[in-house]
């Protein structure tokens, strides 16, 4: 990643700042292997997951609210699936996290993971929309 | 079908993002894609566009994966649709959930092209392989059903001909399993004119096509010459022959005949090679062996073949049972056969010879038991009884009173235009061989007519005297005249009158020859010497009052009858 850096280095200042930190948040093999094969529908595919993804977490919010763990279980594996899908590693850890608490009856504290996730999804969100720029 | 066809793929996944790769992947492959939103979306569109296969996530709202895979499944049918499952499920038990529920295999989140594409690849050749499979199994059914129609018309064909008999006699009792055709048992019964029965039970090597084929020829034998008279010897002669010279070497017919005289209470069998049968006698003796004293139908050439037949004395009520070797082959669950001791037993064990029949199949039934259902199982009761009892005997007479051939007579004149060119010898003969009983006698008849005939020409018509052929000079002279007078005739006839008449043993043959001569007057006591000494008769009279049971001179000794009696049972 970072020779690729140098080769870049071209570009402007905010990517150079934004590469490392992506770095956790996505798989690049992953993502760009998804590039290769949407090709044009690439940026599509990204908007899907967006909204996807926001959906994931009204829905998210709303089974803990209600103490609703198959649901807090589900909505959270789907969500951990998109993301594998996606290459977004570090979004999914946190699904699984919050899959297990489901899956545990340990809603608890699951809250603040939300808030966790909230934070993860907004970053990424970022980075991805500067790759469909 | 190819693998490279293009196939219609359901995907089905609540995620948007995941379904969107999905579709992607699979389209850029050239399928055509069916997307659903949840397992019920899912099961609404396989019936609707009936995939070939389906992308299945396992946990989905409204019905799950598991739930939708078992529904699509049960509608599938017996076609092959692979499902396999996406799901990022690691767990032993809920990959276990999904096989159980129909899947086919996994696909696992990250979703790898080159994986799925190469699933989809080998799933489409287990497909083809599959519907394969299936096709062929529907070519082996309807083969199958073919095969059963054929023997079913065969069966049918050969029923025509093998129950055109008397097999349904009231004292005929018969079984034979249902496609025993096939296995080689043939059972035939006809009536000869005389009155008697003749039954021939038959077991062939061999199974299948190869054993019903010489059934047929067998039993159309059987009939012809049956309805016609032929002595038993005679059928089974042709018969021989006739399997000889079809069937190839290794297939034979093992056979009992019975020749069944209702009148004298008399039997006459032949038993080449079957087991031998028994006779229960109205009295209750311990059954009576008829065994096998010939080799089967088929085995020998004719020259070789021995036609000596067993004569026994059968009352009314006695009863002769006859079977093939499936009774004694019978085998128990535990493959022990039925065998000759316990065929035996149910003889003794009988009280009442009614019920004899049904006891040797209950009995033989009982120890099969529920093993191997036998399907080779001949069984013949044939009962001796009094002629007016037996129904095939009322129906023969009955054909035979109908028949005119039982007693008919013909006039047939020779004109004087037909003296000189025309035998009538051959158109008699030919004739005259048609009527049951008399073919074998076609020799004899063929004497006695030419020389009435010849007879009546010569001295009656054309007025030659006989004497003159006493000397050598005289012969010739006689022939010449002969060929003078019949070049000159222009008036006279021979009348030539037959009456044919038959009883229970045989049959009665009446030749009168008239002719328009003078006649002339013989002694009253028209025996052979004084024939010969009237001067009217050649030596060929003597032969004639020979051949036949009495010569007679009738009117002016213009007409002479001769008659010619024959038997049955020589």
């Amino acid at each position: 990643m970072s020779s690729e850096d140098h080769r870049t280095g071209e570009k402007p200042d905010h990517t150079q700042a934004a590469e490392p930190a992506s770095a956790a948040h996505l798989d690049r093999e992953i993502l760009q292997t998804l590039q290769e094969v949407m090709e044009g529908q690439f940026p599509e595919l990204i908007n899907t997951f967006v909204n996807d993804s926001e959906e994931r977490i009204r829905n998210l919010q709303k089974a803990l609210a209600t103490r609703d763990q198959e649901s807090v279980r589900r909505q959270a594996h789907s969500f951990k699936g998109s993301c594998n899908n996606l290459g977004a590693v570090r979004l999914a850890e946190l699904c699984q996290v919050m899959e297990d608490g489901g899956r545990e009856g340990k809603l608890d504290g699951l809250e603040h993971e939300l808030v966790n996730i909230q934070q993860e999804f907004s970053q990424l969100k970022s980075i991805l929309n500067t790759l469909t720029e | 079908m190819n693998d490279d066809n293009p196939l219609t793929i359901l995907v089905a996944d609540d995620s948007a993002t995941d379904r969107q790769i999905l579709e992607t992947i699979v389209a850029r492959d050239g399928h055509r894609v069916i997307s659903a939103r949840d397992g019920r979306e899912a099961v609404e569109a396989f019936e609707r566009e009936r995939p070939d296969l389906v992308l299945l996530d396992a946990l989905m709202p409204n019905l799950d994966g598991f739930g939708a895979a078992r529904r699509i499944k049960a509608l599938a049918g017996e076609s092959l649709v692979p499902i396999i499952f996406l799901t990022s499920l690691t767990d032993t038990d809920s990959l276990v959930q999904c096989l159980d529920a129909g899947g086919d295999d996994f696909l696992s989140k990250p979703y790898n092209r080159v994986i799925l594409q190469a699933k989809i690849k080998s799933f489409n050749r287990m497909r083809a392989m599959h519907s394969t499979i299936l096709d062929q199994r529907d070519q082996i059914g309807r083969h199958h059903e073919h095969l059963l129609q054929e023997q079913t018309v065969a069966k049918q064909v050969f029923d025509n001909i093998a129950h055109s008999g008397c097999l349904d006699s009231n004292n005929v009792k018969y079984f034979l399993s249902s496609l025993a055709v096939f296995n080689g048992d043939i059972l035939v019964a006809g009536m000869r004119p005389s009155g008697s029965m003749m039954v021939l039970l038959g077991d062939f090597t061999g199974h299948g096509l190869p054993a019903a084929v010489g059934a047929i020829p067998l039993a159309s034998t059987f009939y012809g010459m049956v309805h016609k008279g032929f002595t038993m010897t005679d059928i089974l002669r042709e018969i021989n022959g006739k399997l000889k010279s079809i069937l190839p070497v290794g297939i034979f017919c093992c056979a009992t005949m019975v020749d069944i005289n209702f009148q004298r209470q008399r039997i006459r069998v032949w038993n080449g090679g079957l087991p031998e049968g028994y006779i229960r006698r109205a009295g209750g003796d311990p059954p009576e062996p008829i065994s096998s004293t010939h080799l089967p139908l088929g085995v020998l050439s004719n020259k070789d073949f021995r036609d000596d037949l067993q004569t026994l004395t059968l009352n009314w009520g006695d009863r002769l049972y006859l079977w093939s070797d499936g009774i004694h082959e019978a085998r128990n669950p535990e493959g022990e056969m039925f065998g000759d001791e316990r065929l035996k037993q149910v003889f003794l064990d009988n009280e009442d010879p009614q019920q004899l029949f049904d006891e040797i199949l209950d009995r033989v039934q009982e120890f099969i038991g529920k093993g191997e259902r036998n399907d080779d199982l001949s069984l013949v009761e044939l009962l001796m009884d009094q002629p007016e009892r037996v129904n095939a005997f009322a129906a023969e007479a009955e054909r035979r009173s109908r028949s005119s051939l039982s007693e008919w007579s013909m006039n047939f004149d020779i004109q004087p235009s037909s003296f000189r060119a025309f035998d009538p010898m051959p158109l008699l003969l030919n004739i005259l061989v048609e009527v049951p009983g008399l073919r074998q006698h076609s020799g004899k008849l063929y004497t006695i007519f030419s020389e009435l005939y010849s007879n009546a020409l010569e001295h009656g018509v054309l007025g030659l005297d006989s004497a003159l052929k006493n000397t050598p000079e005289g012969f010739a002279q006689y022939y010449e005249l002969r060929q003078a007078r019949l070049d000159a005739v222009d008036k006279g006839y021979v009348r030539i009158h037959l009456h044919h008449s038959t009883d229970d043993d045989g049959g009665c043959l009446r030749v009168r020859v008239e002719d328009s001569g003078p006649g002339f007057q013989p002694d009253q006591d028209t025996t052979r010497h004084g024939l010969e000494q009237s001067g009217y008769s050649g030596r060929g009279l003597a032969l004639v009052e020979k051949l036949c049971d009495a010569v007679r001179y009738m009117g002016e000794g213009n007409e002479v009858e001769a008659v010619f009696s024959w038997r049955i049972d020589v």
